[in-house]
């Protein structure tokens, strides 16, 4: 084929230098299914060509650590013999595009991400950000994103514990879907995606291909315009599939007959048989006149790189290809014996006699293009930082302050979204969605896993380091409140497209501040995913790095009876542990009261940050606590109201402050890092007092647990500043979002069918 | 006392289940395979929830059809206790051994919340360890468990006191809201007319370890345990 030609062909997204960089890898110019393969490697999403010499400042070691990042999802050591296994995915494109099925699909791909490493999935969580949901096609977009994960998540019967939902303009173009799952396994079961033994069968076992998804690794690495909305890019997912799937992958894994084994994610046939080979440093052949398909019409560029869902490929042990497709036929399933591996290093693709394809394997990973893009700081950033505090008006009444925060949907109640997941399957959930960090028991032992998602992206806005910095801080700080000691970190990091300089810039800083934060707080980081292009129509995201932490409890006492944030019983101390500054730049309240989202947001000192999280953890290994809750967003006021708003029993509390130094919204409002609001039974206060000062920290007692009612005053005024019962407080947070979708007598936002 | 789950391809409280019998309550469990066409020598048993054959078509209406079926519905017949959770209870009905039908929950959506329920009946193999009326939290968990039959035959049901749960509210009423998915009469449990099938939407098996949040599932279990036990 002449080079003129190249361009027109349907499945290549090269550049003109990357694809002269083919030529000469292959010393010939490369067919058109050649070509295809080259795209989807070489795409944004397969290779990281943009962020990957940024993700080497991650620490991934860790005396824990078993697999890091390379593999399907990294592997942390939990004792007792067993293993966690985690990972957090994006599904954002596709789920703009077909909100149901990108949702779904890209529960099923981080599924199968940790089930290939050989653990069964024991928990979902998913990192969601959505415009406002004033707008009706916003409503339509969470609503089947949520039905979505439900749907796949339900009928695979792993359990969805929550996560996070963040609403922001920003987003009504660009919906983030992030993914976590969480796996469990004894140590000696993981196995990895690598190919190996020369002569052993390459087998495709589960869904037919067909042509949906085909380009969704190149979709995910454009922006997307009105003519990319395309629906057949995006997969469409079979969770009854998946479930067999996962089934036979496990018996198979427990069988002993198999090398290595990689789910078709991404970049489908073309990226698992060719990552798997270069893992194992071997070849691979291939023929797809093997291939399960369809419909027979399909082309061999559109089989290799087909993202039809629920599809693995694998490597066995010769010889035991019987066993293999026994256990496979068993779960009627697909099962194909469609190559051999090879000794020669390269990717061969035939199909019957006829050569299709023939590329080194290294030409497709190693030899993938590598950008050092231009960095460059926006010129609104300095704009951004500033803020006149002077220039806002304290509010009149903290309780409609208050009750505005509660209503609306960043405060919420989420229960509308997580009632719709199965929380409670298998029979492990011990704190279930809603109250910050979730927590799962390991049956048949002593130990349980916490796990969290986080990330505030109005703080990676303004400024980016610290944004990433207390994405991990606060992740971390949330498993403390449930006693929990980090053991490792999953990171998605959704930017914008990393062809503007300004993208660039904020990405660098932000990879720093979370690499930073590992650093110090010691949590390696073990698996990831980097979203790029997250842009409509040339406007592009705020940076958004998610953190996906897993704690590991290590306590019978603190399982059977777990530190939640909700208040227990009256007439127990209220404490706030940490400092308290005037930090009101980047705060909820800011935006939500104000209208403005500017200034610098919190400070964040590692050390004492991680002082803080190690005192909540020794007074709660040590009973001492009843309630935790960590104090972000919102800052303390918005901290009081949820522990009254999730006690067990209605419990309020009464607080009186000293008067502040400085404004009294920043110090009610204000978001000052590393602190935790605790409650505390009157006689373990000293023993708490002793532990805080053994860290040399500070706290204030704040005042006594009590009625059904938030009472907040200070010192030296001779009326309270606020007062809210906590049914006014109930009515604001249980129909901050419900109001959206139902309609119901009380409802306070008549909703037509112009939204 | 030998407890046979069965398991579609699709089942995904089979391990839940087994949990409770096997490892609460110390009884041999047998997974049965939906392609057998005889039960192994078991006492009691158990359909557990899931999406037995992924439930596209409708819940149940595949797997009322698999192979192991004619087993259960004769071992039914037979007079062995059947207990039908969620799935289970929507493959009974589409089976023909219950009456009635599971439509899609009021609100449209899945819903997994604990709900409050009454023991309407506690003169079964299946509840005899609970107080008659007594008042119960068990999670549900399901799309399609809007309970449908028609007038006449609810009054039948409700004649030969084979209403076995009703959701109600927290302090025991039958209240709008304490309806979670719109069954008609409040119904979260049926038995058939021997009393040896059971078949019920809530999850009794995920209410039987207080760690969990809540233990009142276990006696239902135990009731099967101890057929003339007395705690």
């Amino acid at each position: 084929m002449s080079d003129s030609h190249y361009e027109a062909l349907p499945y290549h997204t090269l550049t003109d230098e990357e694809y002269e960089k083919t030529k000469k890898l292959l010393n010939r110019a490369p067919n058109a299914t050649e070509l295809a393969i080259f795209s989807a490697m070489w795409s944004e999403h397969c290779s990281y060509k943009s962020s990957k010499r940024y993700l080497a400042r991650f620490p991934t070691k860790g005396k824990h650590v078993i697999h890091g990042p390379g593999e399907n999802a990294g592997v942390v050591d939990v004792g007792d013999d067993w293993v966690a296994v985690f990972k957090i995915e994006s599904h954002n494109h596709p789920s703009y595009i077909e909100p149901f099925q990108g949702a779904a699909t890209g529960v099923g791909g981080i599924l199968r991400d940790v089930f290939t490493m050989g653990a069964r999935p024991v928990a979902l969580l998913n990192s969601l950000r959505f415009g406002p949901l004033e707008v009706p096609k916003n409503r339509y977009l969470m609503e089947q994103v949520v039905a979505g994960i439900a749907g796949y998540g339900n009928c695979i019967g792993v359990p969805t514990l929550g996560g996070e939902i963040v609403f922001n303009e920003i987003y009504s173009k660009n919906p983030l879907v992030n993914v976590f799952c969480l796996g469990i396994a004894k140590k000696d079961e993981i196995v990895t995606a690598s190919a190996g033994g020369i002569g052993n069968p390459v087998i495709y076992v589960g869904s037919k291909t067909g042509r949906d998804g085909v380009h969704g690794a190149t979709m995910a690495s454009a922006e997307l315009n009105e003519a990319t909305e395309d629906r057949h890019t995006v997969q469409v997912g079979d969770p009854f599939t998946e479930k067999r799937l996962l089934e036979a992958c496990l018996e198979l894994i427990r069988s002993g007959a198999l090398v290595g084994i990689q789910d078709m994610g991404a970049a489908g046939l073309t990226s698992s048989a060719t990552e798997m080979a270069d893992r194992g440093d071997c070849g691979i052949e291939i023929d797809l006149a093997k291939i399960p398909l369809r419909d027979a019409s399909i082309t061999p560029e559109e089989i290799m790189i087909s993202e039809s869902q629920e599809r693995m490929l694998l490597v066995a042990k010769k010889g035991r290809e019987v066993e293999v497709a026994a256990i496979f036929e068993r779960w009627d399933l697909d099962v194909a014996e469609i190559g051999v591996v090879t000794d020669d290093s390269i990717f061969r693709v035939k199909k019957a006699d006829a050569l299709v394809a023939e590329i080194p394997v290294k030409a497709l990973t190693a030899e993938a293009p590598l950008y050092d893009r231009p960095v460059k700081e926006p010129a609104f950033q300095d704009m951004l930082l500033g803020l006149q505090v002077e220039a806002l008006p304290e509010p009149k009444s903290y309780s409609e302050t208050l009750l505005t925060l509660l209503s609306s949907p960043n405060f919420a109640s989420k229960q509308w979204v997580y009632q719709q997941y199965d929380h409670m399957i298998q029979n492990n959930t011990v704190i279930p969605p809603g109250q910050g960090a979730a927590m799962i028991r390991l049956k048949g032992t002593n130990k349980a896993l916490a796990m969290t998602t986080d990330g505030n992206s109005t703080y990676a806005l303004l400024h980016p380091y610290f944004g990433g910095a207390i994405a991990v801080a606060e992740a971390a700080r949330n498993l403390a409140c449930v006693g929990a000691k980090p053991i490792g970190l999953t990171n998605c990091l959704n930017f914008g497209n990393p062809e503007r300089p300004e993208t660039m810039w904020s990405f660098g800083l932000a990879v720093e501040g979370m690499a930073d934060a590992c650093t110090r707080l010691e949590i390696p980081v073990v698996s990831g995913n980097v979203s790029l292009y997250n842009e409509t129509l040339g406007l592009g995201i705020y940076p958004t790095p998610i953190v996906g932490m897993v704690g590991l409890i290590d306590s019978a006492a603190l399982i059977e009876t777990p530190l939640t944030p909700g208040f227990k019983a009256p007439g127990e101390k209220i404490m706030l542990i940490g400092d308290t500054r005037e930090e009101l730049g980047g705060t909820a309240y800011l935006k939500m009261i104000h209208a403005q989202e500017r200034g610098y947001p919190p400070n964040l000192d590692f050390e004492k940050e991680k002082s803080v999280q190690a005192v909540v953890r020794k007074a709660a290994a040590a009973a001492l606590l009843r309630s935790a809750q960590d104090c972000a967003e919102g800052g303390l006021l918005v901290a009081l109201a949820e522990s009254c708003l999730l006690s067990p029993s209605e419990v309020g509390g009464k607080v009186e402050i000293d008067a502040p130094s400085f404004r009294l919204d920043g110090f009610l409002l204000g978001e000052s890092q590393s602190r935790i609001l605790v409650t505390v039974k009157p006689e373990d206060l000293a023993a708490l007092h002793a532990l805080i000062a053994a860290e040399g920290l500070s706290s204030t007692l704040l005042g006594e647990t009590g009625e059904a009612a938030l009472q907040v005053s200070v010192k030296g005024r001779s009326r309270p500043l606020m007062r809210v019962s906590l049914d006014a407080m109930k009515e604001a947070y249980e129909n901050g979002i419900t109001d959206y979708f139902e309609t119901h007598s009380g409802s306070r936002r008549r909703l037509n069918d112009n939204g | 006392m030998r407890f046979g789950i069965l398991v579609f391809p699709g089942s995904n409280c089979d391990f839940d289940c087994k949990y409770v019998t096997a490892d609460v309550l110390g009884e041999p469990t047998t997974f049965i395979w939906h392609r057998e066409k005889k039960l192994p020598e078991i006492d009691v048993l158990i359909i557990p929830g899931g999406f037995s054959y992924g439930d596209y078509l409708r819940a149940g209406a595949i797997a009322r059809f698999s192979p192991i079926m004619d087993a259960v519905v004769d071992f039914a017949e037979k007079g062995g206790p059947v207990l039908g959770i969620c799935n289970g209870f929507q493959i009974l009905t589409e089976a023909g051994l219950l009456p009635g039908a599971l439509l899609q929950n009021r609100s449209t959506k899945f819903i997994c919340q604990w709900s409050a329920l009454r023991v309407e009946s506690n003169q079964t193999r299946f509840t005899h360890l609970y107080q008659p009326d007594e008042l119960i939290d068990l999670p549900i968990a399901h799309m399609d468990g809007n309970y449908y039959l028609d007038a006449e035959a609810v009054a039948d049901l409700e004649k030969n006191d084979r209403i076995v749960f009703r959701y109600v509210s927290k302090t025991g009423e039958t209240t709008p809201a304490a309806n979670p998915n719109g069954s008609i009469r409040h119904i979260a449990g049926i038995r058939n007319k021997a009393g040896n099938v059971l078949g019920m939407m809530p999850h009794p098996e995920r209410a039987a370890d207080a760690v969990l949040g809540g233990i009142d599932g276990i006696r239902l279990f135990k009731s099967l345990q101890h057929p003339w036990g007395k705690s």
